[in-house]
């Protein structure tokens, strides 16, 4: 049983996102449609809690290449917050720090957007 | 030279996506009943899942009702896994590994599994046999203090 979930709060206008779980191909959908939809509702501003998050594969990883395009079109970002060790290193791995920005903290990564 | 048997297991899984989790405790379960250490587990988990995540897309094209076979196989010191599926073959040489700054720079969607396979694992081999099925081997060091 795989089992991931997505939270949603909103921190004035940055949407934060909390991942709970493990993300693979069968769970990457659920986040898919969770970004579908701050994106329809022109919800840019995103930081992405990792705290909970216990599994990611390439098929996670995809999801965040799929918007990240789209999101900062409209000069919003995705920004990684609170990521364990073993899930940075694949994100380490692959060289996602060349695109995307990982705070230690939610916190940390939503004043990034305030002080923008 | 010290001989040790290797020990085996095997799984066999319909090709859903819902069966990844299934294969990852697989995997865990097994290794860490070896002694494997956990850092080298996760790589193995991964390279397992991407290798199965791409049977179930590319081989059987998301259709739920293949087989994949899982052989897990531990000798004193390496962890050895075999997929075996039944879909359609591909040829993993015409398969570049992938420019992650180009990669990037052109925002690219996809195509990460083999290139993870590839970088976690120590040893990769594929092959499509005329009898019609394709067997992916692929195998780690490990450490094992047992041995």
């Amino acid at each position: 049983m795989s089992d991931f979930n997505t939270a949603l709060r909103e921190n004035d206008d940055v949407q934060v996102i909390e991942l709970c779980g493990y993300l693979d191909a069968h769970t990457a959908p659920q986040l898919e449609s969770a970004f579908s939809d701050l994106i329809s509702k022109k919800k840019y501003k995103i930081v992405a809690n990792f705290e909970k998050l216990k599994y990611i594969s390439s098929a996670g990883l995809g999801v965040f290449m799929a918007f990240i395009e789209t999101i900062r079109e409209n000069n919003g970002d995705i920004k990684f917050a609170s990521m364990i060790p073993s899930v940075y290193n694949i994100f380490d791995l692959l060289g996602f720090p060349m695109l995307y920005e990982f705070f230690n903290s939610e916190e940390e990564a939503i004043n990034k957007f305030k002080h923008n | 030279m010290k001989t040790v048997n290797p020990k085996s297991y095997e799984l066999q899984v319909k090709s859903t996506t819902e069966n990844l989790s299934l294969i990852r405790d697989f995997i865990q379960n097994n290794a860490l009943k070896r002694g494997v250490p956990q850092h080298i587990i996760d790589k193995i988990i991964l390279a397992v899942d991407e290798a199965s995540t791409n049977i179930i897309k590319h081989a059987y094209h998301s259709k739920p009702d293949g087989d994949i076979i899982i052989q897990l196989e531990f000798s004193f010191d390496k962890c050895r896994i075999i997929l075996i599926d039944f879909g359609d073959g591909f040829n993993p040489s015409v398969i570049p590994q992938p420019d992650m700054p180009e990669y990037f720079e052109k925002r690219k969607v996809g195509g990460l599994g083999l290139h993870l396979i590839r970088t976690l694992m120590d040893y990769v081999e594929y092959h499509t046999d005329k009898g019609g099925y394709n067997q992916l081997t692929i195998a780690k060091k490990i450490k094992n203090s047992a041995a």
